[in-house]
Formats: structure tokens, C-alpha cells, sequence
């Protein structure tokens, strides 16, 4: 899932300057889950936003909106009466929830209310810890389940590195070292062979570094005829 | 015979010392000088630290180019934080094409260390593929592309080792990929702690690795027990024993005390099988190392 977390109050609010109708847009999926976007969070800072224009006499109409999934233009074409008078959307779903807003509203201003992290996973309740770098070329089958492109602080692909300490990354004693939990689950499955071999260099051609990325899946794209027909019913 | 002076050394048997430059945040190259002059004749290479703890220094390129200029040898550190592999072959290119003959392929600390934290990292290849690379490069005259060289840089292969961080037992494992890797010789992380040191080359050579690679047992000579602490406690992958921290406190020369340890770990080093040499990282006390290396009676360079 997408981790993220709510900007301060106050950089929302120096954004949303100038703007009068203003529509908080959460979102029902990962960004719920992660207590930063879903409908509890845009009922609480909607409420934060009009005692902030009451108090400083900013004569903010705030309304909310929470829908299913912010990054599917389906569910978002169904807010079109919410969106419909507004000035401004303050979107707390990730940058693909604000974005496909902003493509489906493109009068509208479309402004983030949260900064979007990365794909992870709750650890523990409260904790969301990074677990993927969507590097396009998975290698956890390599590394016994544990992904070094993002888990690393090095992206290293042979590590550990000479900064790692009893488990823990150089960059921080709060910071697991990967490379110290691959080897320990390399070393519970029998597997340690497997670091013997140098990784050559990896391709990186499938990861944003080689520009941006889109999947075509041919079996569930619509032929020109079903296009048509798709076209009239709607 | 090879073109590194610092491998026709080793391969004649010798005792090398390689000693640490680090090179200044100034656009003039005086320092590096300086530090040639009072350098010279007591170490057989100088290891240019590549904008070390993350901060930005002159290049170690340029920095080992001025060295070259004035007759010594420069072993330069390339780090894997600051290029990714198109400029890393490049560089290499210009290092060789300036005289540069050893690289010295390292990660580098992270950028989290220095003094521009919120820079972006690059990490496109670790050092154990730097060093694939740079054998290729080498040995078969080609890009890791493939695509043909005019002319093959002439390089020996060094990498670091760090005898001291975790896994403990994966530490040698990794020097073996290392090795495998195209690692000709390796300069370790500054020694402290001498038993886990000669535990960790005993499993160097129930591997046989020290056959196949030369290893420079590193060593950072102390000028404070304040620093030792500072090692101790905030510097990640160092062991500092109780007993060298004390040494220090009760010391009325601590810089004396500090040179004097490191004296007596370079005669208990050169009796242990297959350490080849010492590298000696003065951290911005340089000036130490002559006196160093004339009271380990290594002078003779």
C-alpha cells in the first residue's frame, strides 16, 4: 500500500490562501489504512481549516468528500456536484489520488494535503515502515524476502556494508540494516550459498530511471469495436 | 611488470605503508602539496579520500593528479554515493589518463553523514560491481557496455574491509566476494581492537584469501581519548576496547600515548600472516605519519 502523512496545518493553510470554496477529497484505501487521508482524517482537518478561517477571519467554505479509491477516475467522476462550485480541492489521497483528480477537474486548483511516502506496510499499530522500491525488477527471491533497492540506505546489492552494527544501519540505531536481515533469512532457510556470487550491476531501465513507467496489459485492453460500443452507453 | 608502483611493491614481498590525504575544501592544490613534501619518503602510496563523511572536498581525481605531478604515488577512492556507472568509467578513464594506477572502490558514507543532507544519493552500483567494472575495463579493454577502449586503463584494484562490522561471520565471506569480484588488495576499516582483528584474518586464511589479495591493516592514530570515545560510541562499524580509552585518559602526552599505541599494533601487525602492509589514516593530523613510520622503524622508503 501507499504510505503517506498529512502535511502541517500550516503549510495547508498558506496553500489554500486565496482560494474561498475549498473541497478536503480523502480517500477510502491505502492512505485510511495509514491514518493520514481516509474520512475520519478529512472530517478532523476539515474542522481544523474552519476554525483557523474563523479565527483569522479568512471566510473559508469548507466542504468534504471522501471516495473510494482517489487514483480511479471512476470513483472520482462521481464527486462531480462536490467538485461542480469549488476553487479549490485540498486532496489527502496520495500525488495519484490529487493528480487524477486535477485530470478529471482541470478548472479546479488542485492542492496536496499530504506528502506521499512510499509503498509499505503497517509494522505495528501507528508504524508504517517502506518495504518496496518499485524497481521494476524484483530481486526478492535473491535476497531471502527482503528488498535491498529500498530497505538499504545504499541500495546495495552485495552488502552488507562496513556501517553495519548489530543489525543496524549507519544511518540510525532506529534503522534496521537489510542487509543484516537478509543475511539472517538466507542463513534460517539454509540458503547462504546464494552469497557467494557476485550480483552484477542491475538494470535499472525498468525503474523510474528509465523515465516514466506505464503497463499495457493486453488481455484487458478493449478492441476499437468494444470501444464503440462502450462509447454509446455511456 | 605492472604500471602501479604500489603493486610491484607488494608483489616483491614488501612491507608497504600507504598513508591518508585528505584532500581540502580550497580550489588551491598548496595543500596537497605541502602534505607531498612532508610525506614523501615515509609511505609508498597516498590514499585520496573521495569527499569523505559526505562533505565536498577537492575530487580525489585531482587531488592524486597534483601527487602525480609531484612524483609520489596516489591510490584514489572512488565512492559509489556520488556517480553513477557512466561517470564512474569516465572518471576512472581520466584518472588513468593522468597516472592514477590504483582505485581504492568504496560506498561511501552516506550522505546523511555530511554536511548536505538533503542531497540525493546515487547508489547505481555497489562497490563490489565498481570493481566487476573496473576489471572489465582492465582486463578485456571494454566498457561494462561492452563497447571496445582505445586504451585500457592500467589499474590496481583495491576495496575496503571492515573487520569490525556485522555479521561477524559474514565479514570474510564478503572479502572472498570482494576478491572474486577483481579486489587485488584491500585497506581495513582503522584497527582498535587486535584479537577480533587476528580472529578475523584467522578466517581470512582458512579461506586462503590472503594468497589471492593483499590486505593493509588500517590504522588511525589517536590524539585524544575524547576521540577514542567519539570512535567508540557515534562512529558505526568500530570497536574500541576499554583498555585504549583508558590508555588515552591516563596519558600526560596523549598524542604521544597515541602514537605510541599505534607504534606497538604496527610491530604486533607485521607479525601476523598475510598482512602486507599498514594504511595509516591521520585524519587531519597528517603531519604525524613521518613520525610514525620512523619509530615502527619503516623507514626506509
Amino acid at each position: 500500500m501507499i504510505i503517506g502523512a498529512q502535511k502541517p496545518l500550516k503549510e495547508i493553510c498558506s496553500m489554500l490562501e486565496g482560494h474561498q470554496n475549498i473541497l478536503v477529497a480523502g480517500c477510502r484505501s491505502c492512505v485510511a489504512i495509514c491514518l493520514a487521508g481516509g474520512e475520519k482524517e478529512v472530517g478532523v482537518l476539515a474542522e481544523s481549516l474552519r476554525l483557523h478561517s474563523d479565527l483569522h477571519g479568512k471566510g473559508w467554505r469548507i466542504d468534504e468528500v471522501t471516495v473510494e479509491r482517489q487514483c480511479e477516475k471512476e470513483w472520482v467522476r462521481g464527486v462531480s456536484e462536490k467538485v461542480g462550485d469549488k476553487d479549490a480541492v485540498l486532496s489527502i489521497a496520495c500525488g495519484v489520488g490529487a493528480q487524477t483528480i486535477q485530470a478529471l477537474y482541470p478548472q479546479v486548483r488542485v492542492m496536496p494535503g499530504l506528502n506521499t511516502s512510499n509503498m509499505g506496510a503497517p509494522e505495528e499499530q501507528g508504524v508504517f515502515q517502506e518495504k518496496c522500491g518499485g524497481c521494476g525488477d524484483c530481486v526478492l527471491h535473491l535476497t531471502g524476502g527482503i528488498c535491498p533497492i529500498v530497505r538499504c540506505a545504499k541500495s546495495l546489492l552485495n552488502g552488507p556494508c562496513g556501517g553495519s552494527q548489530n543489525g543496524k544501519c549507519e544511518i540510525s540505531p532506529d534503522v534496521p540494516c537489510a542487509w543484516d536481515e537478509i543475511y539472517q533469512s538466507l542463513k534460517r532457510l539454509g540458503r547462504l550459498d546464494m552469497l557467494d556470487e557476485p550480483l552484477p550491476p542491475k538494470n535499472w531501465l525498468p525503474s523510474r530511471s528509465g523515465g516514466p513507467r506505464k503497463i499495457v496489459n493486453d488481455q484487458a485492453l478493449f478492441t476499437i469495436e468494444e470501444k464503440a460500443l462502450r462509447g454509446k452507453r455511456e | 611488470m605492472s604500471a602501479s608502483e604500489l603493486q610491484r611493491l607488494l608483489d616483491q614481498g614488501r612491507f608497504v605503508v600507504t598513508a591518508e590525504i585528505g584532500p581540502p575544501r580550497s580550489a588551491s592544490g598548496e595543500p596537497i602539496r605541502k602534505h607531498a613534501q612532508s610525506m614523501r619518503g615515509y609511505a609508498d602510496a597516498f590514499n585520496l579520500t573521495d569527499n569523505q563523511t559526505a562533505m565536498s572536498r577537492m575530487s580525489s581525481i585531482a587531488s592524486a593528479a597534483i601527487l602525480v605531478q609531484e612524483g609520489l604515488e596516489p591510490v584514489i577512492q572512488m565512492t559509489c554515493r556520488d556517480r553513477n556507472r557512466i561517470a564512474m568509467q569516465s572518471d576512472v578513464l581520466g584518472a588513468a589518463a593522468l597516472g592514477v594506477r590504483n582505485v581504492l572502490c568504496i560506498s561511501g558514507d552516506h550522505q546523511t553523514f555530511g554536511n548536505q543532507k538533503e542531497a540525493k544519493n546515487v547508489y547505481d552500483i555497489d562497490p563490489i560491481q565498481e570493481l566487476m567494472i573496473l576489471r572489465r575495463m582492465r582486463d578485456e579493454g571494454r566498457l561494462w557496455s561492452g563497447d571496445q577502449l582505445e586504451v585500457a586503463p592500467q589499474l590496481f584494484l583495491g576495496a575496503a574491509a571492515n573487520p569490525f562490522a556485522d555479521p561477524f561471520e559474514f565479514r570474510v565471506a564478503r572479502l572472498a566476494k570482494k576478491v572474486k569480484a577483481g579486489a587485488q588488495f584491500v585497506q581495513t576499516q582503522s584497527i582498535y581492537d587486535m584479537e577480533r582483528f587476528e580472529r578475523w584474518m584467522e578466517m581470512v586464511r582458512e579461506r586462503g584469501l590472503q594468497e589471492k589479495v593483499h590486505i593493509l591493516a588500517g590504522l588511525m592514530p589517536l590524539k585524544s581519548h575524547k576521540v577514542a570515545l567519539y570512535m567508540k560510541t557515534k562512529v558505526s562499524g568500530m570497536s574500541v576496547p576499554d583498555p585504549i580509552i583508558e590508555r588515552m585518559k591516563a596519558a600526560k602526552d596523549p598524542k604521544g600515548e597515541g602514537v605510541r599505541i599505534c607504534v606497538e599494533q604496527i610491530e604486533r601487525l607485521r607479525a601476523i600472516e598475510g598482512v602486507h602492509g599498514v594504511h595509516l589514516m591521520a585524519v587531519n593530523w597528517e603531519e604525524i605519519v613521518p613520525r610514525i613510520v620512523q619509530e615502527a622503524g619503516l623507514r626506509s622508503r
